[in-house]
């Protein structure tokens, strides 16, 4: 039967059909549909996990148990699965094993723009990387046949068009696979030095095998048109290419970008008249093609920032440009901003009226940098709020403490801020902690976690007691406040910053979006108490607007969570 | 691949543009096409700019509009139509909803929500089909059924049956919100 799926729906269906049994895996954009679709399929046992270590920790002990596995997580989340991933390398498989990283070029939903392909080759561990929902599927599955052929985890690499792009797959059945026999075997599955020494010559040799497959395989293709350009790409770039220059061009189009060809890209070289490589991000087919002797036209032209797209291929590589419209007025930009009735916006304006410095984290809640917030000082990934208050007010002592505060949201605290939080219990800074409970995992969608109280599937679960866990690390000081309330948040913000010795503060409201959470009819202004003065505006609530100097409150947006109630001097806003 | 039509669908993070173009990929879908839909997910989604590109032919191959490239924009808002212009191709038509919903700088009044957006774009010779599909959607029962208003207006526009559309509509939508989408695709389709 023939579907439209997203990229990441079709590799959940060739997780489905691959047979796999187990799948793991941190939500992060835009990977997160994966592990949701494959959810979906209860042959499939999913979950969420607290972090990408964690997640890629568990697939290894189900592929060890001799099942196919799951491992899912954006390009940063890698950077978290690192650890397990390179000595896995080592290990092999029992039960095949895949990690899906979801690259993000152009930074949709992302603090950076990492390549993962160097992570392939870092690792020495093969990569897929589709063109499309089919072959989403189609890689999956031979990934597992890959990976149990060859002894190997392998990677699918997948662009954030590639993941979130609706394309036809036609579906087919579930391939039934018995759990392989499991055989202790210490000498391949535990990585002490002696054995390592072993080991690492089996990749070696293994990798030498995978660059034999990648000769001969169908996953990478030739497709001869007219040869006067030649392109190779692969993902979405090819795609590209292919739409820029359709037939006029000849293509080496690539599913297995590491390990790389070499006789097949020198074959092609030699039947066109000018090479392209046509990559986004890091120059890493283009430099494979440097080291074999070629000297194919790439990064020369096509930048190392950002995503392409068909424009990108005819006006660097043809000199054409569109035809364009547009109007000769100024268009105001619309960044994205916290939802109305967001609970982190009475947090953050209680930051801003105490005035410190915010050690900021990954979540909606980075929507606090922006105006008219502005209200972050520090974002740099899952976790360092924390760790890097710490550090902040280890080289500044008293000069900064009592005046700074880290802000992390409940998923991201589970992730990776416990640690940070027990090295400040344990080498004690006077820090304050804010962990922003709104009870989801809100920006990639709305995903359950380890303090929600239930599972991927919706099922009630064991729940984190963020106050207990937080008094078991060593933090005696915790207070819980409702971000709703400016007066009370404020105050018992102020009042951990005055103590002396950590502390935390739990800012404790469900996000506004959430199906359960009833919202309040919305608020009006009385426009003869309005005097136009804006403090209402100083939350950036999208709702709230300045129309012929009276406030105005949209009631089709407001949720009537009454902050901006709170701010008016003049009683103006009411019920 | 020359025979490819670009709808660009662009709005506002929250107006229910993912389900517009979800409806419209099963239209496409029914009717044999190669097809292509491009959606955003994540921190764009938040009350910021977004955009879906929905591409169908014999063969797709990039899932991307870019520049110039878009036989028709369906906007759900009135800046968002003036902000994508570029992308519409040469010839190329807009279908808008009058709606307008100001962004930061001109909550914050630091910025003027442009006058006469709409004119300003057919004065520059676009073909501009407008309706105040917010009020259109209130009176088939719910403000939510903006998109399916819109939808509407779209069907008009394509050489697609209208059987087709209505069939995505009800294979789209929760059963019992049906008759409530149905009333407002018919408004949106029979607006002249």
């Amino acid at each position: 039967m023939k579907k439209l799926l997203l990229g990441n729906e079709a590799v959940a269906r060739g997780l489905f059909e691959a047979g796999v049994r187990v799948a793991s895996s941190y939500p992060g954009t835009p990977s997160t549909e994966i592990t949701e679709n494959a959810a979906k399929y209860d042959e499939i046992r999913c979950e969420w996990a607290p972090n990408e270590k964690v997640a890629a920790e568990a697939a290894a002990g189900a592929s060890f148990a001799g099942a196919r596995s799951f491992c899912g997580m954006k390009h940063v989340g890698l950077n978290v699965a690192a650890d397990p991933f390179f000595t896995m390398s080592y290990i092999g498989v029992n039960g095949g094993m895949m990690l899906a990283v979801a690259d993000d070029p152009g930074m949709h939903s992302s603090q950076n723009e990492q390549d993962s392909r160097n992570y392939a080759k870092a690792a020495k561990v093969p990569m897929l990387e589709p063109a499309d929902s089919a072959e989403c599927k189609e890689f999956t599955k031979i990934a597992y046949k890959i990976s149990e052929e060859y002894d190997t985890p392998v990677v699918l690499r997948l662009t954030t068009r590639i993941a979130h792009s609706r394309s036809l797959v036609e579906t087919e059945e579930r391939e039934q696979l018995p759990l392989k026999e499991y055989k202790k075997q210490p000498q391949k599955n535990v990585m002490l030095p002696a054995f390592a020494k072993g080991r690492h010559v089996f990749v070696e040799q293994r990798t030498e095998r995978l660059a034999e497959l990648a000769e001969t395989t169908d996953l990478n293709r030739l497709e001869m048109n007219d040869t006067s350009i030649g392109i190779i790409a692969a993902g979405d770039c090819y795609q590209y290419a292919k739409e820029a220059l359709g037939s006029n061009a000849s293509y080496l189009k690539l599913g297995m970008v590491y390990p790389l060809p070499v006789k097949l890209i020198k074959d092609f070289a030699a039947r066109v008249d000018r090479l392209y490589v046509i990559e986004e991000l890091d120059d890493f087919i283009e430099t494979h093609c440097r080291s074999i002797g070629l000297e194919p036209i790439g990064k020369e032209l096509f930048s190392r920032c950002g995503e392409f797209s068909q424009k990108t291929v005819r006006s660097l590589i043809l000199g054409s440009e569109p035809d364009v419209i547009s109007l000769d007025c100024e268009i105001p930009v619309r960044p994205p901003v916290m939802c109305c009735g967001c609970p982190h916006r009475g947090l953050f304006y209680a930051l801003k009226k105490l005035k410190v410095y915010v050690s900021g984290d990954i979540g909606c809640y980075t929507l606090g940098a922006s105006a008219p917030i502005s209200m972050m000082d520090t974002c740099v990934c899952m976790g360092a709020s924390v760790s890097a208050l710490h550090g902040y007010n280890l080289a500044r002592a008293g000069e900064s403490e009592k005046k700074s505060v880290a802000v992390i949201g409940d998923s991201t605290f589970i992730h990776s801020g416990i640690t940070g939080l027990i090295d400040i219990a344990y080498n004690a800074t006077n820090s304050v902690v804010i962990i922003l409970d709104n009870s989801i995992t809100g920006m990639t969608g709305h995903q359950q976690n380890p303090t929600t109280g239930y599972n991927i599937k919706g099922d009630p679960a064991a729940a984190v007691d963020l106050e207990a866990l937080c008094r078991a690390i060593g933090i005696e000081n915790v207070a819980v406040c409702d971000p709703y309330d400016l007066e009370q948040t404020t105050d018992v913000i102020r009042r951990q910053l005055e103590a002396d010795g950590p502390s935390v503060v739990i800012s404790r409201r469900p996000c506004a979006l959430l199906k359960y959470v009833k919202h309040n009819p919305p608020f009006k202004i009385e426009a003869e108490k309005c005097i136009g003065c804006k403090m209402c505006l100083a939350i950036g609530c999208p709702a709230i607007s300045i129309k012929n100097g009276k406030a105005e409150i949209d009631p089709t947006q407001c949720v009537g969570c009454g902050v901006c109630k709170s701010l008016c001097k003049k009683s103006a806003i009411c019920e | 691949m020359n025979n490819i039509k670009s709808i660009l669908i662009v709005g506002v993070g929250g107006q229910g543009t993912l389900l517009a173009s979800r409806l419209l990929g099963n239209v496409l879908l029914c009717k044999d096409y190669d097809v292509k839909v491009s959606e955003v997910h994540g921190m764009s989604q938040r009350g910021g700019s977004v955009v879906t590109y929905v591409k169908y032919g014999d063969s797709v191959a990039s899932p991307i509009i870019d520049l110039g490239e878009a036989d028709i924009i369906l906007s759900f808002e009135a800046l968002e139509a003036a902000r994508f212009l570029p992308y519409l191709k040469n010839g190329g038509k807009i279908i808008v909803n009058t709606q307008q919903i100001d962004p930061m700088p001109v909550v914050a009044g630091n910025m003027e929500y442009p006058e006469n957006i709409l004119k300003q774009i057919s004065d520059k010779g676009v073909t501009v089909i407008s309706a105040d599909a917010l009020s259109l959607a209130e009176s088939a029962g719910s403000s939510k059924a903006v998109n399916v208003v819109l939808i509407g207006m779209l069907a008009r526009q394509t050489d697609i049956d209208k059987q087709v559309w209505l069939d995505a509509v009800s294979s789209t939508v929760p059963q019992k919100f049906l008759e409530l989408n149905l009333k407002a695709f018919e408004l949106g389709y029979e607006l002249k």
